[in-house]
């Protein structure tokens, strides 16, 4: 850049070259400010890493040679081993511990049909997670009209909702699926309400937000001509916004199907409980048996997803997929 | 003026027959959404008995529900009356919130110390004595003869009674409850509110109201030698043993910590691996599709699995975090940033290119320029929503106050320690919410948000 402005030296007025001094002044004053900007970012950093590293049970420096020993060494006897864990197939190594009774978790549904335990647990966590954007989502679906500026004019009734929304959204999960597994015990009830009410609200907030970017014109229409306001809702913002708002909710089910399974580790059942259990007990074919049945599910639910919000919006739904 | 058009019968059937598509819609077409909405609940009734709902409510204790949700906002004091040979007995638990010689208003004694009233409420009270506990409730009194085996319930008890293995149980609702047995009158008196939250009964600013601490604080006598008062405030504070502030705040730190360098590092990472994965920048389809994939194995290895297997390689803490959130969103941002440089506008690069800059020099001055703002918000994005995952990948062993909020949980009885904590991180995610907001907000305008 820099021969290329050079080459030919510019013959400047005396007001360009006020115009130029500023502009240089300008840039270097951005210059300074991106400078301060990366210095202090760059001092949080390392606070917060020397924070890190203090803090941890491990320190980074000795740990990662077990690190790589962790990785290296925990394979499992031979590859079949993973598949046979994975179709809950006897095992030759099997000695009578938990590490082989891969035929254990079978669920047998008709004479010698089974299900094996892994799919069966995935099959938890998939529900779990589709139940949980089906419901959400649809609270989620008749609270956002309440919070949208161009449907509800009291300030009052949009605020209250608009709060409900965020604050079910930056609830932990974790403490709802505590407090419901206390009550309910165990399992994926607690999950399910776990994820469903951050659900509500993350999607409340992205379902409003359509919403308020709707064409009114149909609504004058209906309005003009006496429509009540469910009417107005249901006839000229609803057919707007329903492909918009199935696309955030497949969005939101490739989310929830991830939540699931991480509320599942502590404690709501499903895949994640089983692979925390395996890989806390050292069964390595197991546990790369469920990571490959988890990177499968995830890989296959995404691309679904994504075929159907292709096909509902078009492209413009992966402009900017979180 | 207005004119209203009146259709008659024929004037309808005439528009029928001249609109027939309009009027005749494809059944198929028709009957479509009906059939999803029908599908979906299908759905929802099956897992219904999938996950075997009917079952797990029937066998729920609803009672704890009303108790736990009364904890988070109350706290008990658990005194205990035992029946010994010589005499009524008063106790408190050892570490009991009231302190170590606990003397409430709501507990009198009578001169002779044989007989004990314990108040629940303005009419509302027990009297203890040897073999007789008297219960007044909203006017009502039933009396609990207590015999050498068991204690017998009132002839007049309500629902509010509860006997069971010779013991009788009464409840005052959310006041508190009571035990009679042959040997004890055990209660739980419930009152609104924290208790100890800022000083525990061993600190010695224990029972001060804020403005007494503030002038023992600032005038009162030296309490520990060596040390100002101020500092002893902070201590006693920061490590009160009932509700941990200090270990509270470092857990804390630590969530906040993993979100924040997970985050940057994955931006730093994803930043230049972009490039690569971009079909317009990278003139290979071999490197395109190759560091595609690999986004998408980062990505779809879920949180969850990283966090497991770094908390078994570093050992629990926020290191274990970090890279979970790293490797997981390194795929993410990285797939990202790559559809967006490839939606870049090409004529900056062709005029950059066109002045003879060198390959580098392009997409610094012709595509950094573009993105730099999208990549630093979409960053930002994703640094709040890992503020909140950061919590529940700290619960399966990264650290951070997920761990903690799972241990106080598992107690049964902390839950006033909870709430605690879930209200330090909503105004955590609030706070970081609005920072990102505001800073998403200066570097793309309002409308991209």
């Amino acid at each position: 850049m820099g021969a290329v402005s050079q080459s030919s030296p510019p013959k400047l007025s005396d007001a360009t070259k006020k115009v130029h001094q500023h502009y240089q002044e300008l840039a270097r004053t951005k210059k300074l400010y991106s400078f301060l900007t990366i210095g202090i970012l760059g001092a949080i950093l390392v606070a917060a890493l020397w924070f890190a590293n203090a803090s941890n049970s491990g320190k980074f420096i000795d740990r990662i040679p077990y690190f790589f020993d962790f990785v290296l060494n925990f394979l499992p006897d031979d590859p079949l081993e993973i598949f046979r864990a994975l179709f809950d197939l006897p095992s030759p190594y099997a000695d009578g511990s938990l590490k082989y009774d891969y035929e254990e978790g079978r669920h047998y549904l008709f004479g010698d049909f089974y299900l094996p335990e892994y799919f069966y647990e995935m099959l938890v966590t998939l529900n779990i997670a589709f139940v949980s954007t089906l419901l959400g989502g649809g609270i989620a679906f008749v609270l956002c009209f309440f919070a949208a500026s161009n449907l509800v004019g009291s300030k009052a009734v949009r605020f209250v909702v608009r709060r409900i929304m965020e604050l079910l959204r930056a609830f932990p999960e974790i403490v709802i699926a505590g407090l419901l597994a206390a009550i309910l015990s165990l399992g994926p009830i607690a999950a399910i309400a776990a994820v469903s009410i951050h659900t509500i609200g993350a999607l409340g907030k992205l379902f409003f937000e359509v919403v308020e970017n709707a064409d009114m014109k149909p609504d004058e229409g209906l309005r003009a001509a006496g429509a009540s306001w469910v009417e107005r809702v249901r006839f000229a913002i609803v057919p707007q916004v329903l492909p918009n708002f199935t696309s955030y909710a497949l969005l939101r089910a490739e989310i929830n199907v991830r939540a699931s399974t991480i509320i599942g580790a502590v404690g709501g059942g499903g895949i994640g409980e089983v692979f925390r259990l395996s890989l806390s007990r050292d069964h390595a074919a197991k546990t790369y048996a469920i990571i490959l049945l988890l990177f499968v599910t995830i890989v296959a639910v995404d691309q679904l997803s994504g075929w159907l919000r292709r096909k509902m919006v078009g492209d413009q739904a992966f402009q900017f997929g979180a | 003026m207005l004119t209203t058009t009146i259709l008659t019968a024929e004037r309808q059937a005439e528009l029928k027959e001249q609109y027939a598509e309009v009027f005749h819609k494809d059944p198929v077409k028709k009957f479509r959404p009906l059939a999803i909405v029908a599908a979906l609940l299908a759905y929802l009734v099956a897992c219904f008995f999938f996950f075997n709902i009917p079952q797990v409510f029937s066998d729920a204790k609803w009672d704890r529900a009303g108790l736990y949700m009364a904890d988070w906002v109350s706290w008990q004091a658990q005194p205990k009356f035992r029946f010994r040979d010589d005499g009524l007995e008063l106790q408190y638990p050892r570490f009991s919130p009231l302190g170590a010689e606990p003397d409430p208003s709501w507990v009198i004694a009578n001169e002779t110390a044989d007989a004990y009233r314990v108040d629940f409420g303005p009419s509302d009270f027990i009297v203890v004595q040897e073999g007789l506990v008297e219960i007044t409730k909203g006017g009502q009194r039933f009396e609990v003869v207590i015999t050498d085996d068991e204690a017998l319930l009132p002839p007049n008890a309500t629902s509010a009674f509860e006997a069971r293995n010779g013991r009788v149980k009464f409840s005052f609702g959310f006041a508190g409850n009571i035990e009679i047995r042959n040997t004890q009158v055990r209660v739980w008196r419930r009152f609104w509110g924290w208790e100890n939250f800022f000083f525990d009964p061993s600190s010695a600013f224990w029972g001060m109201n804020g403005f007494e601490v503030i002038s023992t604080i600032a005038a009162g006598p030296q309490l520990a030698e060596g040390q100002s008062n101020l500092s002893v405030a902070i201590n006693d504070f920061l490590y009160n043993a009932e509700w941990q502030h200090a270990d509270v705040f470092v857990k804390l730190l630590q969530t906040i910590v993993m979100a924040f360098v997970g985050t940057l590092f994955a931006g730093i990472l994803a930043f230049p691996l972009a490039f690569i994965a971009a079909r317009n920048i990278t003139r290979s389809n071999a490197a395109n599709w190759f560091m595609k994939r690999a986004f998408d194995f980062l990505r779809s290895v879920d949180m969850l699995i990283w966090a497991l297997f770094f908390t078994r390689s570093f050992g629990p803490g926020p290191i274990a975090g970090i890279a979970a959130i790293f490797f997981t969103d390194t795929g993410t941002l990285g797939k990202l940033y790559s559809e967006a440089l490839e939606n870049v506008d090409d004529k900056q690069r062709e005029g950059v290119k066109s002045l003879g800059a060198s390959p580098v020099e392009v997409q610094r001055f012709g595509v950094v320029p573009q993105v730099l703002p999208l990549f630093a918000s979409q960053a930002l994005y994703f640094w709040e929503s890992n503020t909140r995952s950061a919590t529940i990948i700290g619960a399966v062993g990264a650290g951070g106050i997920g761990l903690k909020l799972l241990e106080a949980m598992r107690t049964g009885t902390d839950w006033e320690n909870v709430g605690y904590m879930v209200i330090l991180i909503l105004i955590v995610v609030f706070v970081f919410d609005n920072i990102s907001n505001y800073l998403r907000t200066k570097l793309i305008g309002e409308e991209a948000r």
